[in-house]
């Protein structure tokens, strides 16, 4: 239990990890004549980053026979929340400073904006309902049904860089390949096709039911 | 035309390069007591190719009243793609690139074609010191005391004919030294273009400086040009070819998406990016946004030059 407790925290620490490397950066001067943007950057790719991490949870499972693996993707899956949140946050308040009618316009009209931003809202309702309670008040079913969104939020994310980048695309080529191998591998063992038994998905007994 | 009064200081005279250095090492010497090394880490303190010293004069086209941005700004923040796409790449790949010796043929539509050698264009009219805003497509804005002379200047020398309405530039391409346009992205090598008429504008400046010194190598050295109320990207960096054309020249960023870089890619507000706003800018080291002036703020003396065109469908 506490070798488990530990591992936990090991995980939560690399989480925090690129923030901290960001305020490291941040105090000595390092990013870049254009901070905004760099930040803005930054906290988009871990986000993407980490939506991809959750993605490795399953695969890895079975690939490495280390079922146990599941206990890390709550918050791993939180942490992709927490930089969407720094990177929504960064356009918001530093890049926008509250302009509405501007946001809003951006939102509607801006294509690549209104994907990432839906990516967002997709996070959040996954972020909301990561708990056990929610698990036991949707129903295991039904609840993965909806953290199934995850597979959407990374499409959502991957087209969200490639529509904002001007010319260079091998960074979001690059986790576009990556999405689209792990959502092929779900494919294969058949996620999408068969429908699922309904099983409670808890902590202590979750070899059963997420992939 | 507005001729604009001209400032009353220039960049070289208000901060001695010995100084602000000796500031910028004070400065960074107060966090490297906590952290030893810390200057190797800092932008400034990353060594850059040599660059000489450059004498100038005064232009009554200087924009006045700006508050010019500090060097690192314009050195360590860059487009150019030959050498990367990342802000901070040319800094680093761009340090070895050969500027001397260096030779820009101007041939084409004129009764002198002739080719001319960096220290002809150096020596070819006395080198003005010119600020400029300087509005990049990306929506982000900066000041630079540029320094050089009038493109007409040189194009008066090989006495264009009536034939050339155009001007078409091009960039070296030296695979040897620069990425191939698959690592860089864009077809290369890089090319622009202008109306003559925009090209003989007094605005447009033949560029072999900034900040008092020769042009550092990510900055387009030896001769770039500087377009101020035209999207930085139509500022073609380290020229090696200018021709007089009858027709209208191809440019790199249309070649690549021509519905959202046009021929003319004049600063406008009212045109949007088709996938951002054009309305506001960063000013680099401001926290907030400025509003976009229509030419970049130099309306006044380039604005003739469209009369009755249609700026949003000739973007």
């Amino acid at each position: 239990m506490v070798k488990r407790r530990a591992s936990k925290v090991f995980v939560f620490v690399l989480g925090l990890a690129p923030l901290v490397a960001l305020l490291w950066r941040a105090y000595h001067d390092r990013l870049t004549a254009n901070p905004i943007e760099y930040i803005t950057h930054y906290t988009g790719d871990w986000t993407l980053r980490f939506i991809i991490f959750t993605l490795f949870i399953t695969p890895l499972r079975k690939v490495l026979g280390q079922p146990g693996l599941i206990r890390y993707r709550r918050m791993i899956g939180l942490f992709a929340f927490f930089y969407a949140c720094l990177h929504f946050l960064t356009y918001l308040v530093i890049d926008k400073f509250f302009d509405w009618k501007e946001i809003l316009t951006d939102i509607g009209k801006r294509t690549y904006i209104t994907v990432g931003f839906t990516g967002f809202v997709m996070l959040a309702a996954l972020a909301v309902t990561s708990t056990a309670g929610w698990i036991r008040r949707l129903g295991g079913k039904r609840w993965q049904l909806l953290h199934r969104l995850i597979y959407l939020a990374v499409v959502a994310g991957v087209v969200h860089y490639y529509w904002s980048v001007k010319s260079d695309v091998r960074q979001p080529v690059f986790y576009g390949v990556l999405a689209a191998l792990l959502l092929a591998y779900r494919w294969k063992i058949g996620t999408f096709a068969r429908p699922r038994v309904s099983t409670p998905v808890v902590s202590r007994a979750p070899e059963t039911v997420a992939r | 035309m507005l001729i604009r009064k001209s400032p009353d200081v220039r960049y070289s005279e208000v901060t001695p390069k010995s100084l602000y250095l000796n500031r910028r090492k004070f400065l960074a010497g107060v966090p490297g007591a906590v952290l030893a090394g810390n200057e190797l880490l800092s932008p400034s303190g990353r060594a850059s190719a040599a660059t000489t010293k450059l004498q100038t004069v005064q232009s009554a086209l200087s924009t006045t009243g700006e508050r010019i941005n500090p060097k690192e700004y314009v050195t360590g923040y860059n487009n150019y793609y030959e050498f990367g796409t990342g802000k901070d790449e040319p800094q680093q790949l761009a340090r070895n690139f050969k500027t001397y010796p260096w030779i820009v043929t101007v041939e084409g539509e004129c009764a002198k074609p002739r080719k001319f050698t960096i220290d002809e264009i150096l020596k070819l009219a006395p080198l003005e010191e010119r600020v400029y805003r300087h509005r990049c497509v990306e929506a982000w804005s900066i000041v630079v005391p540029w320094i050089g002379y009038s493109l007409s200047t040189l194009l008066n020398q090989v006495e264009p004919n009536p034939k050339a309405k155009f001007v078409a530039f091009e960039t070296l391409y030296d695979p040897k030294q620069m990425l191939s346009p698959l690592q860089a992205g864009i077809p290369l090598p890089y090319v622009e273009g202008l109306r003559l008429d925009e090209a003989m504008h007094p605005l447009a400046l033949l560029t072999v400086g900034m900040y008092g010194e020769t042009l550092p190598p990510q900055d387009g050295a030896p001769v770039r040009m500087v377009l101020p109320w035209k999207y930085g990207f139509k500022s073609i960096k380290s020229i090696v070819k200018i021709r007089l054309v009858g027709g209208q020249p191809a440019s790199t960023w249309n070649l690549y998406a021509p519905n959202e870089y046009g021929f003319y890619s004049n600063v406008n507000p009212n045109r949007d990016h088709p996938r951002w706003s054009q309305k506001t800018e960063r000013r680099l080291g401001e926290f907030g946004r400025r509003t976009t002036l229509m030419f970049n703020g130099y309306g006044d003396q380039v604005a003739s030059l469209y009369k009755g065109m249609d700026l949003i469908r000739n973007y």
